[in-house]
């Protein structure tokens, strides 16, 4: 907790920024309202006598139930049954290898219809370690049954092979595997992406996920609750991911260490699925354990369509303690970027316009969903122009790639986003994958190979993130990168029409 | 903090007390025998004699040159992306993944390297960090290049969350806390002595002393060599 305290200073203070940090005392206030309605009654605690249900967050509620407890506190450790495991080629050969040398060469799976395995980093490439990954993953999804597997066996076209999707986190959402209230592990740091669905998701290493192999259990800690509170008009400017850069900026890389983020207010109500999902996914970049949004109508609806299976939403409960508070007004933060080289380094877009850029990234799990692309596309349409660096576009997956074809981008004339790429001058859309987000093999898509400035819309940029150890990335929003591709710097999306 | 955060450290039956009573140094030598191999031999120690044997208590004395990093080293700074199609349970990869620990460090900041030129190992068994060590990715092989390379311990003032925990889940490094800036007290290169019984680390030329955090309950599963052969040693994985 030291590390949070004395973080609460805004450089934005003074600009009219409207921000109030305070450690919550939501439980102390919650005591007193119950001492006025009830009479004064034994010194035993509430809990203790079985009449008062324990408050807690839907983070603390979801834990409870998969531990088969009443309630859980923050701190406590206990043993979470598992809804799912998503692995993918970086780490899947490796979580099966423990399993094998811990469990024996024997052992089955604990659930092979709960384990979806998603090929999705080093697809493209003529690597033959990276290819060998995907075929170890093909024939441990044979050994042991495994019901999800989203295969890619033709790599000269990824339209020949209708199971291949792309980016895991992305993919376990439009394939029907995010449901509020229930609990995901994934061998990626960026599972936290499906908190958006009010479930609870948390990235882990592969000695963990082959122990979930074997038992579908895992021993956690009780992660206490972040709670930020959105609020304000949303301009037109903005996005999601301005909003969670303005979050990182102000808690630091590790102000979220091993605490669950929530995410709520009317500006998280009126967002869709994919903005929420842009949020919770890049909560690991503060160091939290997992981010969460209230399940909602817009939850519902998007989870019905893709899935039938049943599911059982949870909600905080209005007493439940909180171990910070933060409010933003949304309508005072100005389009951000986050310069080299740390997800925490903000700054505002106008502020670096005399940066000039190399390159700019449209993609990944964090930015590379529909409406990244259908956002980039109306800033280029109602600008006009041809951008000035080259500017790559990775589809996260087969979905997003189709979509990016097939639908016309709103008030842009009937335009399909690939149109309105092609007329401004990008490349053409690439097979749907990891690609250079996290730089790869050598020969990986758009990879950083000499050492650039690039505007990307993923979620890191540390040193050596996108191949080349001294390019520098600066982080944004789909419509301050497309600014920024018109200008040839890093641009505001403001001086584009946005 | 993050101690108590290796979760389900409480529920865990422990050894401390035995293996506390040990305070042998232990010299590392500079070629180790790779994890795996270790692991193995582990194993047959145990069998044999027990969780009381000492071996294990000697690995939490570490005497060697440090390796001195700042704050936030990422674990695309400790093994970055392209490296990462090898697979760490394949012991001849696992060699290999060692090979890169830390060459993701920037030149200009980091003239002297983790792993010198050719090599496929560390001449520095202690790393020292500042906050929030090994943020970013859940990749395990952070800290499995690291242990590979031949370092057994980090001493940092923070650790991000799920390096930490896969630190302690491998058993390749002991990720030791301290309240000390260490990464502006010490050199890359200078000898230090780190003793998680004592929970001092002493820079050997001085005689100079710095507290350590306890590394707690983690230790021991550090010392097995990770959860598995933990559960194993204590009797929470039955062995046929």
């Amino acid at each position: 907790m030291a590390n949070l305290v004395g973080s609460s200073s805004s450089s934005f203070a003074g600009s009219g920024l409207y921000f109030d940090r305070h450690a919550s005392k939501r439980c102390v206030q919650h005591v007193c309202r119950n001492a006025i309605a009830a009479p004064p009654a034994s010194s035993r605690a509430p809990s203790s006598t079985g009449v008062v249900k324990k408050a807690m967050t839907m983070t603390e509620k979801i834990l409870a139930k998969h531990s088969n407890n009443t309630a859980v506190v923050p701190g406590q450790n206990i043993w979470t049954s598992v809804d799912k495991l998503m692995t993918h080629d970086v780490c899947g050969p490796g979580t099966f290898g423990i399993f094998q040398r811990e469990f024996g060469e024997n052992a089955q799976v604990w659930d092979p219809t709960k384990i979806v395995i998603i090929p999705d980093h080093y697809i493209f490439t003529s690597d033959p370690r990276a290819n060998r990954n995907v075929d170890i993953l093909r024939d441990m999804v044979n050994k042991y049954g495994i019901k999800y597997f989203y295969d890619i066996t033709d790599r000269s076209d990824f339209r020949a092979n209708p199971d291949y999707k792309g980016v895991c986190h992305v993919a376990l959402a439009q394939e029907g595997h995010c449901k509020p209230g229930e609990v995901l592990f994934g061998t990626d740091s960026h599972t936290c992406n499906a908190g958006a669905f009010g479930q609870f998701a948390t990235g882990i290493g592969n000695t963990d996920a082959g122990f979930i192999l074997g038992t579908g259990k895992l021993l956690i800690k009780v992660p206490p609750t972040m709670r930020f509170v959105l609020e304000g008009e949303m301009p037109s400017y903005l996005m999601a991911k301005d909003l969670i850069l303005q979050i990182i900026g102000e808690i630091t890389v590790a102000g979220g260490t091993y605490k669950a983020m929530e995410f709520t207010g009317p500006v998280i109500e009126a967002m869709t699925m994919e903005e929420r999902m842009t949020i919770c996914n890049m909560v690991v970049e503060a160091g939290g354990k997992n981010g969460v949004c209230p399940a909602d109508e817009t939850t519902f609806d998007y989870v019905r369509q893709r899935t039938d299976e049943p599911f059982e939403a949870v909600q905080s409960d209005s007493g439940a303690g909180y171990i910070e508070e933060y409010r933003f007004d949304v309508s005072k933060i100005q389009p951000l970027v986050a310069a080299p080289h740390s997800p925490d380094n903000r700054r505002n877009a106008m502020d670096c316009r005399d940066v000039k850029i190399d390159r700019v990234y449209i993609g990944s799990c964090t930015g590379g969903k529909t409406e990244d692309f259908m956002a980039a596309a109306k800033l280029l349409h109602k600008a006009g122009g041809q951008v000035k660096v080259p500017t790559f576009l990775v589809p996260a997956t087969q979905k997003v790639w189709a979509d990016l074809y097939g639908l016309p981008v709103a008030g842009c004339d009937g335009k399909t986003a690939a149109q309105i790429f092609e007329a401004a001058g990008c490349s053409t859309p690439a097979p749907p994958s990891c690609a250079a987000c996290l730089g790869g093999p050598k020969d990986t898509f758009a990879r950083m190979n000499e050492p650039q400035v690039c505007v990307s819309t993923t979620n890191r940029n540390f040193p050596g993130r996108m191949g080349h150890k001294d390019g520098q990335v600066y982080l944004a929003s789909p419509y301050t990168a497309a600014a920024s591709a018109l200008a040839g710097t890093v641009a505001d999306p403001r001086d584009y029409g946005a | 903090m993050a101690v108590g955060a290796l979760a389900g450290s409480a529920a865990l039956p422990h050894t401390r007390s035995v293996l506390r009573t040990r305070s042998n140094v232990a010299q590392v030598p500079l070629q180790q025998a790779p994890r795996h191999a270790l692991r193995v031999e582990r194993t047959r120690i145990v069998s044999a004699a027990g969780s009381s044997n000492g071996k294990a208590a000697n690995t939490r004395v570490i005497r060697g040159p440090c390796y001195v990093t700042r704050d936030n080293i990422d674990t695309d700074q400790i093994i970055p992306a392209e490296y990462l199609t090898l697979v760490p349970s394949k012991p001849e990869e696992y060699e290999k993944l060692g090979s890169y620990a830390l060459i993701g460090l920037p030149t200009e900041l980091y003239q002297s390297r983790f792993i010198e030129n050719g090599q496929m190992k560390t001449r520095y068994p202690i790393v020292i960090g500042g906050q929030n060590f090994g943020c970013g990715s859940s990749r395990e092989h952070a800290p499995v290049a690291m242990g590979a390379a031949g370092a057994k311990v980090v001493v940092a003032q923070t650790y991000a969350r799920i390096f930490f925990r896969n630190c302690v889940s491998t058993g390749e490094l002991y990720p030791c806390e301290t309240d000390v800036r260490l990464c502006d007290e010490l050199q890359t290169g200078e000898e230090v002595e780190v003793d998680m019984n004592k929970d001092v680390l002493t820079v050997l030329s001085t005689g100079k002393q710095y507290p350590l955090k306890p590394i707690g309950e983690a230790g021991p599963v550090v010392d097995a060599g990770g959860i598995f052969e933990y559960a194993r040693r204590t009797g929470m994985i039955k062995i046929a």
